[in-house]
């Protein structure tokens, strides 16, 4: 699993773990079902103490990300649908935001990338046929 | 609940007409780790010596496991593996007869957990130990300490002088012991990113005290760091509330704090200034503040 600590600006690590998580989950790289490593394997991997990683792991139960199967591993759940809008809507952002920075670097305003956006969705539509499964 | 695997209550002792030691309390909770930072002198490797029973309480006193370790030393030493901050190991031994030698004193000596360990050190069984390389060493030491699976590993300064994986090897040495056989972990350590990384709980130590100690997200709870910009600028660090450390100069000064973010915030806005932000504190910076490492500021108003 793809997760990095960073102690320089003060987050918790096990916050960081349950951050990442949360992002793998969302942007579909973990898939429901599939499962995190055990804690012994991600505590050596990120050399964190295997309590902090339990600590993680707990909270992303808590949060119904995750779910435990007796005498396995951790998994996680199904319906990622239901990620808060707020978590959702700061996924985007990141992304937005590093658009409208390139953009700017670029020369290009916001008007100038919102018709790029439509355009390029439009050719993406055109692309797929009547397949509608660019639909957002 | 927590079982206290070790506990320390008021310790002193000097050394000649040095104080190592003044009035230490320490616990050690089990199934946890517990890192010890501290500058060299601070008392960590003193403090660490008397839960072997190497040293004698001179007043207060130690219990591991519930028993003096200078009165019964059999009891307490079978259930502890120790890594020394020198790697005292016989130098005239081989590593094979080394490891031979440290299980005829372990009845729980786990010889394929030893050999698994020569095996992922790549160590020749028939070197002696005074042709060792230092992290050779350190390693033939951590085998030496971890292979009868003790109860509490006690650690000194296990990275010191290691090259990263030789460090590594250590560090995972203490994630397995926790990890597959919920044991107790006491290391001591310089390294302040390598103690928050491993710690559950941590303890820092300045000139033969404990400057302060509980679990890391405690501590970690209890400082903030933040940048506060003035209109004015300032000569000298600007008197705040609360305020532990500053950087900085000028309109800008970085500041480590504690407690009370509103008397903080107050003491900020009545100098002419604002918290631009504020974020918790790294352990480098609280341990910086705490042993007064850092730019202190004038006395607080």
């Amino acid at each position: 699993m793809d997760i990095t600590i960073t102690l320089a600006d003060g987050v918790p690590i096990y916050r960081q773990i349950v951050n990442q998580v949360k992002y793998l989950v969302a942007s579909g790289l973990l898939r429901p079902g599939e499962e995190l490593p055990p804690i012994r394997t991600l505590a050596l991997q990120l050399t964190v103490t295997p309590n902090t990683v339990v600590k993680a792991y707990s909270e992303l139960e808590a949060a119904g990300i995750v779910h435990k199967r007796r005498g396995s591993g951790t998994f996680v759940s199904e319906g990622r649908s239901h990620l808060a809008l707020r978590e959702r809507r700061r996924l985007i952002e990141q992304r937005i935001d590093a658009l409208l920075a390139e953009a700017h670097q670029l020369n290009f305003d916001t008007e100038d990338v919102l018709r790029m956006l439509r355009e390029r969705r439009a050719a993406m539509e055109a692309a797929a046929d009547d397949e509608s499964a660019v639909e957002t | 609940m927590e079982e206290s695997v070790v506990l320390v209550n008021d310790l002193w002792r000097s050394f000649g007409a040095r104080c190592a030691l003044d009035g230490v309390s320490f616990r050690a909770t089990a199934g946890q780790v517990h890192g010890l930072v501290g500058t060299n002198g601070a008392g960590k490797t003193t403090l660490l010596k008397h839960l072997l029973g190497l040293l004698r309480a001179e007043t207060g006193s130690v219990r591991v496991f519930g028993l003096d370790p200078v009165r019964d030393p059999v009891d307490v030493l079978r259930r502890v593996g120790y890594l020394s901050e020198e790697r005292e190991l016989p130098e005239w031994m081989r590593i094979d007869e080394l490891m031979a030698y440290t299980r005829a004193y372990h009845p729980t000596w786990d010889a394929s957990y030893a050999h698994e360990l020569l095996e992922t050190f790549a160590l020749d069984p028939s070197k002696k130990v005074k042709e060792l390389s230092k992290g050779m060493r350190a390693q033939a030491g951590l085998i030496a300490a971890v292979a009868h699976r003790p109860d509490l590993l006690i650690l000194d300064e296990p990275s010191s002088g290691l090259d990263a994986v030789v460090r590594r090897d250590m560090l995972n040495a203490i994630v397995r012991a926790v990890a597959d056989d919920g044991r107790t972990v006491i290391f001591s350590s310089h390294l302040l990113d390598e103690v928050e990384r491993m710690s559950d709980h941590v303890t820092m130590m300045h000139e033969g005290r404990i400057t302060l100690s509980g679990p890391l997200e405690e501590v970690r709870n209890r400082y903030l760091r933040s940048r506060v910009r003035f209109v004015e600028p300032f000569d000298q660090p600007p008197a705040l509330e609360t305020a532990l450390a500053m950087e900085g100069g000028g309109r800008t000064w970085s500041v480590v704090h504690s407690g009370s973010l509103e008397l903080f915030h107050q003491s900020v806005l009545v100098l002419g200034g604002e918290v631009v932000e504020s974020r918790s504190a790294t352990l480098e910076e609280i341990f910086l503040a705490r042993s007064g490492r850092d730019r202190q500021p004038a006395e607080a108003a």
